[in-house]
Formats: C-alpha cells, structure tokens, sequence
C-alpha cells in the first residue's frame, strides 16, 4: 500500500473549483448554482458519514451489521428510484415494485460474487461485501428508475394506442409489449454504453482506486471485468422484472388500464 | 338482447337501457355529461358499478378480452399503435369493403401519421367491424366526415347491424342524422349534483 494520503486543504481546494463553477453559472444568469451547491455538499455530508460507518463496520465485520447495512442501501435506493419519476405508480405498491426489483438480482449476484467468485472468507467481509453491493445496487436502481419512467410514461402518453388495442379484444401483454420493449431499451441504454466505452474513453472509477492504492493493473482489470457484468447482468435482470411488474400494476383484474394509478405529473 | 341496469360510473348515471337485435340508439346531450364514459364502462374499459348482460350473460362472467371483441367501442378518437395502417388488421380489409365507406386501398399502405381524423375514424370502423361484434359503440364516429362520407358509414354500420344481427349505440349531435338513422333516441343530462 503507498497510498498518499489526502489533507483537509487538499479537499478545499477542489471545493474551490466547484465554488468558483458556481459563480461562473450565476455570473451567466444560468440558474443551476443552488442545485449545484446543495448536491456537492449533500455528497461531502453522505461519502464522509459512510466513511465513518464502513470504519466502524471494518471494525466489527458481523453478518448481521452487513446485512442491516445492506437492507439500508437498498431502502435508500427504493427512495432514489420513486424520486426519478415523473408519473410515479401510486402507493406502496410503486415502492415494492422498484425494491423487489432491485433486491433480488443485486443480493443475489452481490451474494454470488461473495461465496462463489471471490470466495473470499468469512463471505460477509466487510471491505468485499460492502461495495460489491454498493456497486451493483447503485446501477441497478440507475436501470429501474429509467425503467419505470419510461412505462409509466408511456402508458400515460400513449394510453390511446395501448386502449385501442385492448378494444380489439387483445390482452394487456400484447397490448403493451411495444411500451415495455422501449422501457427496457431505455433502462439498458446506459448500461451498454458503459460496456462499450469502458477502458476507452474512460477508466471505470474501481479500477482507478485500485491502481491509486497500488494492485497490479491487471488484477484491477480483473476486478473490473468482472464488476461490470455483474452490473450489467443485475441491471438487465432488475429493469426486466421492474418492468414487467409496472406493466401489470397498470392494469386492474378486468384488463383495464389504470392511469388513476399514477401520480400527477 | 343487450341489457343494461344502473349503471353508474364517476361522471354518469345510474342509466337503464336495452337493445334489441338490429337496433340502433342514439345518444346525444351536452359535452361533459358522460357520454364518453358510458360508453367505456359498457365496454368494460372503466371502472363501473350496476350491470351489463349480453344475451343474458353478465359482463363480469366474461373474459374482458372476449368481451370487448363481443361489445365493440370505437373511441372519438381511436388508437394507432403501429407506423402504417395495414398493421393494426388481422385481415386487410378488401376493395368492397373500402370502398364502402369511400376510401381506396392504397390508404392501407399509407402512414397513420399523415392521415386526417375522418380518415382514421372509417379505418377504425372497418378495424372494428373484422371482429363481427354484437353490440357497437360509437362515439361521434360521423363527427369529422363530409356529408357524403357521413352518409357511407350510416349506411355501413345499418348494413351490418342487419347482416350480423347487432345492435349499436351512435353519438351523434347531429339531429337530422338521428332522424335518419336512430331507432331510438336518448338526451343524457347533466347528473343532479349529490
């Protein structure tokens, strides 16, 4: 390990930068200041108390302090995906629908990756277990929330066509299967994206703390390799089954589309 | 043959009505007063309280997606789902059957985008009919019709109500066009506020 480590000025002085991007906003009358501040100091508050909470967790590695950790994140992140969406599925059904969707692939495969692949021992190990599932759940919640702002949306916007079909006596799948191909196109669109230009245009960030911390690059790019189809797999899995339970939350026991089930925009 | 008692929905009723074969009801009555509605709760595409039979069968014994294909609803404005128009039929509707309501076939060919309401208000009928339902609702199906055109499709739908022994309910504010085809005609009023 020949980690350098960071001073407080060294911090303040990237808090600089974004103070003096903030100013060049406003000095434009662009109007995105605010936004700017609230968010970088909302990131400074939530990374230093995680810092102080893995501290403690790498302290005390039980399964069950992981696990609450764990079931934290995902509450969290069940939060993130309702808040992305504009015509949100009203309810606690809409909140079920984007945890379910996320916790099962991300805890399986976060789980997975534990036991089988790593095979690291105790599986719980914090500094592993932590975040893996960090990382996976993180995409994954990326994935559904775009996911389900593309359904609900789209059933909301195009409920003619979907109706129209229903009227000619087609089930709600056929009836919907246009709106949930491009849902899931949409929830996998960034994915991809990261898959192509990975290495290329960019360093994916794991990979680039391992390398500052002083892993061999090709371990790093192991690591990596393998991260990232664990995203991809738990995202993909995650926006599927979101989706899917979206589409028949839109419609009641009688087929009918039910927009009242969706917040106002 | 079509029975229908206390139906109410959010906006509309509680409403009575039956329909023998070959009967054609009108409805008219002021914009807002639930006319719309009536007619997607009898096709079971809204949430309804009271009780719809079809040939003595009640609306909820049915599979929805049968009975939608039994009791059809042609919207005011109806739903396309595909690019061009040929893909939203089973079966691309002949020569004869076009030109009976006054268009040609190389509309099928056509985008949905390009074409005009009336247009895909006579596409909508034609989709509709293919399904051979036994109870029609139109919402001011004539509405953005020529008079020509109008007269085509008044003739089209008393064609097939005869021919497949169904029965329909037109919204139609056209007076003389109740005249001219209704059987019966009912005004729908504004509910008396509770």
């Amino acid at each position: 390990m020949n980690l350098i480590e960071l001073t407080a000025s060294d911090l303040g002085l990237t808090a600089g930068l974004v103070l003096l991007l903030g100013i060049l906003i406003s000095l434009n009358g662009l109007g995105l200041t605010r936004s700017l501040y609230v968010s970088t100091v909302r990131m400074t508050v939530q990374l230093l108390l995680v810092g102080l909470v893995l501290e403690a967790l790498f302290g005390a590695a039980h399964p069950l302090w992981v696990g609450l950790m764990g079931l934290v994140m995902l509450l969290l992140a069940g939060w993130e995906v309702m808040a992305r969406q504009q015509r949100r599925i009203r309810g606690l059904a809409g909140y079920l629908i984007g945890v379910t969707a996320m916790a099962l692939p991300a805890f399986t495969l976060a789980l997975m990756a534990l036991v089988v692949i790593i095979d690291v021992r105790p599986w719980y190990t914090p500094q592993y277990a932590i975040p893996l599932l960090g990382m996976i759940l993180g995409n994954t919640m990326t994935g559904i929330g775009l996911g389900l702002n593309s359904l609900t949306r789209g059933a909301a916007t195009g409920r003619r066509a979907i109706e129209a079909q229903l009227l000619l006596g087609h089930d709600t799948r056929r009836a919907t299967r246009g709106l949930r191909r491009d849902s899931l196109h949409t929830a996998l669109l960034p994915t991809i994206n990261m898959l192509t230009v990975a290495g290329i245009v960019s360093l994916p960030g794991m990979m680039t703390g391992q390398i500052l911390s002083g892993t061999p690059p090709l371990e790093a790019v192991k690591y990596q390799i393998m991260m990232m189809m664990l995203i991809a797999s738990a995202t993909g899995m995650g926006a599927m089954l979101a989706i899917e339970l979206g589409a028949r939350r839109l419609f009641d026991e009688r087929q009918r589309l039910r927009l009242d089930r969706l917040a106002q925009a | 043959m079509f029975h229908v008692r206390h139906l109410s929905g959010p906006h509309f009723g509680p409403i009575d009505l039956q329909l023998a074969p070959r009967e054609l009801l009108c409805l008219y009555g002021p914009s807002g007063v639930g006319k719309s509605q009536l007619l997607r709760a009898l096709a079971d595409l809204e949430p309804h309280e009271g009780e719809v039979q079809l040939a003595d069968v009640p609306q909820q014994a049915v599979r929805p997606t049968e009975w939608r294909r039994q009791v059809a609803y042609l919207p005011a404005e109806s739903g396309w789902w595909a690019p061009r128009v040929v893909q939203h039929f089973a079966q691309p509707p002949g020569i004869e059957a076009l030109a009976a309501l006054g268009l040609t076939p190389d509309i099928l060919e056509r985008e949905v985008d390009g074409l005009s309401t009336g247009e895909l208000q006579r596409l909508g009928l034609l989709r509709m009919l293919d399904q051979r339902p036994r109870v029609l609702l139109l919402d001011e199906p004539s509405a953005n019709l020529d008079p020509e055109s109008a007269l085509l499709m008044e003739a089209r739908v008393l064609r097939y109500l005869d021919e497949a022994r169904a029965a329909a309910i037109w919204v139609s504010h056209d007076p003389l066009q109740r005249e001219r085809i209704a059987d019966r005609s009912i005004e729908l009023k504004a509910r008396e506020a509770a």
